[in-house]
């Protein structure tokens, strides 16, 4: 029993982590479209840019957490100004190499900037636990979880109850609707591309406790994109939720199955769901016009 | 000016366009032949290049053609690969039955991954690819009965006929012959109902069928020739590699066939043959870039003074030293083609041949691509 708690536990917070990238990538794709591979890439970025401010430049946590998410969220909506904006409108597959191609090129940045070592982030939250009722509760999960719930809160909000937010929606329902209506359809674009960078920042930083930082943290978001087809693409609550379901598989096939199933199970269980639901859990049937 | 007119049907069918494009081809093929005494210092990789241009005559059927992405055709190739050594070595099945039958068996997992993936389309069909990927790694990590597991599985060299190719000049021209035959069958292929109904499906989805196009029955053919296809250049490579290990079948060698058909340029198997040959030479120009610019730079600063010529090679060279770069260029290099030049190498060489042959009436918007902003995913 203590066991199966212990999962439930474990695999929500790599469940969450999983869920915190694939809501990067749904964020970005009901708004523009664009499929971005580069996402896990960016949460990479968020890591590594947090160890950076803490252990090279010895800012305190919380200030090294708030610039790495600032910095990156920044460099997500540069990148949307300089790069991402001309190739909107192009097709699918122009879009994924693009993306892909990029994330090359981080991963190939953060190995020049930062080495290609492994590093540990050091955190209030490292190495703790909690004993409750026969499960130990690392801090570190804890704040994995708190963290997602909170950031999930905050966007909720923020899309649902503020000026910006709703003008981000209608931007991403309608393009051309929106412009009619004086939305700034880039400038709400690159919000949104700093928004899910931050995000991604966020996921890099609550990952880096549990998981190492090294150059290919970024493979992560190979999972992400599991749970956000698993979810429907373009679903926010589906990202969430594929997210976790992708955590939870990963975990029991761990524990319960033969070597080896651990990291094929949430793609094996991914195909069984796309081949009985071809639009994901969550997904609206749409058929493309002519 | 030269125009092709065409004035019968026997020309409309012919493989080349006229008569200047035949003895174009004949003359690059009689190149191709000397070559081996020319460069034989390149032979391992003009024949890497070969087995590339197979793998991307594959992705380009399913990619260019049928407009499905694929980001599964590492694990083909693996497939291939590991069949070919299973009936060649551990059977003892003549060399080229085995190719056959791993590319028997390829095109049936083919059609294992294209049965499911006809009701998916566009990211969905990529990611359930990937997932596809990264389970018959997983496989092939597991299953050491067949695949040797993470020790992996020596491969012996090839012997067609009793004729051993184990040479590298042997290997080029089998690679050569497999190539072109490759590409033969392919456009025959593409110039045939099949083909039109591929680039009809491309094109349309919804249009296709409504013309009476089967969309399940062409799909899945595209799935299995192009995993058939990918299965003959697994046997290729598992001979050009030697050793077979499941690490080498992952996603980035999926990724770099995708960089191969769009740097190339989609939709033409010239494409996918010019991408090849990018990507096969690059490495080989970054390494020899690697020793060559740090001091070309230091010569040049050397102007300043002794000393800062020193510091700029030294500073460069550390620079240029990073095992982490070479993704990196290659990523930079596919960044800047889908920005600037998104129907690749080919759609620049058709750029520049129309400009001399309609010299001086060239016009910038026939290439002009259209851009739409229709919410299309998502209407309903």
């Amino acid at each position: 029993m203590d066991i199966i708690l212990q999962l439930v536990l474990n695999g929500l917070a790599v469940g969450c982590i999983y869920g915190l990238v694939a809501l990067g990538f749904v964020l970005i794709y009901k708004a523009t479209e664009l499929v971005n591979f580069a996402q896990g890439d960016l949460m990479m970025l968020g890591a590594f840019t947090c160890y950076m401010f803490i252990v090279w430049h010895g800012f305190g946590y919380w200030t090294a957490v708030a610039l790495a998410v600032a910095s990156v969220a920044l460099f997500g909506a540069l990148l949307d100004a300089a790069v991402l904006r001309r190739v909107l409108g192009q097709p699918q597959f122009a879009v994924v190499m693009l993306t892909i191609g990029l994330g090359a090129v981080f991963r190939s940045f953060a190995s020049i900037t930062w080495g290609s070592e492994i590093y540990t982030l050091p955190t209030p939250f490292s190495a703790r636990a909690t004993m409750v009722g026969g499960v130990s509760v690392s801090h570190e999960y804890v704040s994995i979880i708190v963290g997602t719930v909170l950031l999930c809160a905050v966007l909720y909000v923020f899309f649902t109850h503020t000026r910006i937010g709703v003008a981000m929606q209608a931007a991403s329902q309608n393009q051309l609707a929106a412009y009619y209506m004086g939305i700034p359809v880039k400038l709400m674009f690159s919000l949104i591309w700093a928004i899910s960078a931050g995000v991604a920042a966020i996921a890099g930083v609550l990952l880096a406790p549990v998981s190492l930082i090294d150059t290919n943290l970024g493979f992560i978001g190979l999972k992400a994109f599991a749970a956000a087809v698993l979810g429907g693409f373009g679903s926010i609550p589906g990202a969430l939720v594929g997210g976790l379901t992708i955590g939870l598989i990963e975990l029991y096939s761990g524990a319960y199955l033969p070597q080896g199933f651990k990291d094929v199970a949430a793609y094996v269980v991914l195909l069984l769901v796309l081949a009985v639901r071809p639009q994901g859990m969550f997904g609206a049937v749409g058929r493309k016009k002519v | 000016m030269r125009f092709a007119f065409k004035t019968s049907y026997a020309q409309d069918l012919g493989l080349f366009r006229d008569r200047v494009q035949r003895n174009a081809y004949i003359a690059l093929f009689l190149a191709l032949l000397v070559l081996p005494r020319l460069v034989p210092e390149y032979l391992g990789d003009l024949s890497l290049v070969f087995i590339y241009g197979l793998c991307g005559v594959s992705l380009m059927v399913l990619a260019g053609y049928t407009g499905l992405v694929s980001l599964g055709h590492s694990a083909f190739l693996g497939i291939g690969a590991y069949a070919h050594v299973y009936f060649a070595q551990d059977l003892g099945v003549p060399w080229v039955v085995a190719v056959a039958l791993a590319a028997a068996v390829t095109a049936a997992a083919g059609v294992l991954v294209g049965l499911p993936a006809l009701r998916m389309t566009g990211v969905y069909l990529t990611i359930a690819t990937l997932a596809f990927a990264l389970i018959i790694q997983e496989v092939f990590t597991r299953w050491d009965r067949v695949t040797g597991g993470l020790k992996g599985k020596p491969v012996q060299k090839a012997v067609v006929f009793g004729l051993p190719l184990g040479h590298e000049v042997g290997f080029y021209f089998l690679c050569l012959a497999f190539l072109i035959a490759g590409l033969w069958l392919t456009s025959n292929l593409l110039r045939s109902p099949t083909g039109r109904a591929w680039v009809a499906i491309r094109d349309s989805e919804v249009a296709a069928q409504s013309m009476g196009v089967n969309l399940a029955v062409y799909k899945t053919m595209a799935f299995a020739y192009s995993a058939g296809l990918m299965g003959v250049a697994g046997a290729l490579f598992a001979h050009k590699i030697g050793f077979l290990a499941p690490d080498i079948f992952s996603v980035l060698l999926s990724i770099q066939f995708l960089l191969m058909v769009a740097v190339g340029g989609l939709g033409s198997l010239h494409g996918a043959v010019y991408g090849a040959v990018f990507v096969a030479m690059l490495p080989v120009v970054i390494s020899q870039a690697r020793d060559a610019v740090p001091v070309w730079l230091g010569q040049v600063f050397a102007v300043f003074g002794r000393e800062a010529g020193r510091a700029v090679f030294s500073l460069v060279d550390r620079f240029v030293k990073q095992p982490g770069l070479e993704p990196g260029i290659f990523g930079l290099i596919l960044v800047l083609f889908i920005l600037f030049e998104p129907l690749g190498v080919y759609g620049r060489w058709r750029k520049i041949t129309l400009f001399f042959s309609t010299f001086p009436l060239y016009k910038h918007a026939t290439f002009k691509r259209q851009k739409s902003y229709m919410r299309s995913e998502r209407l309903r």
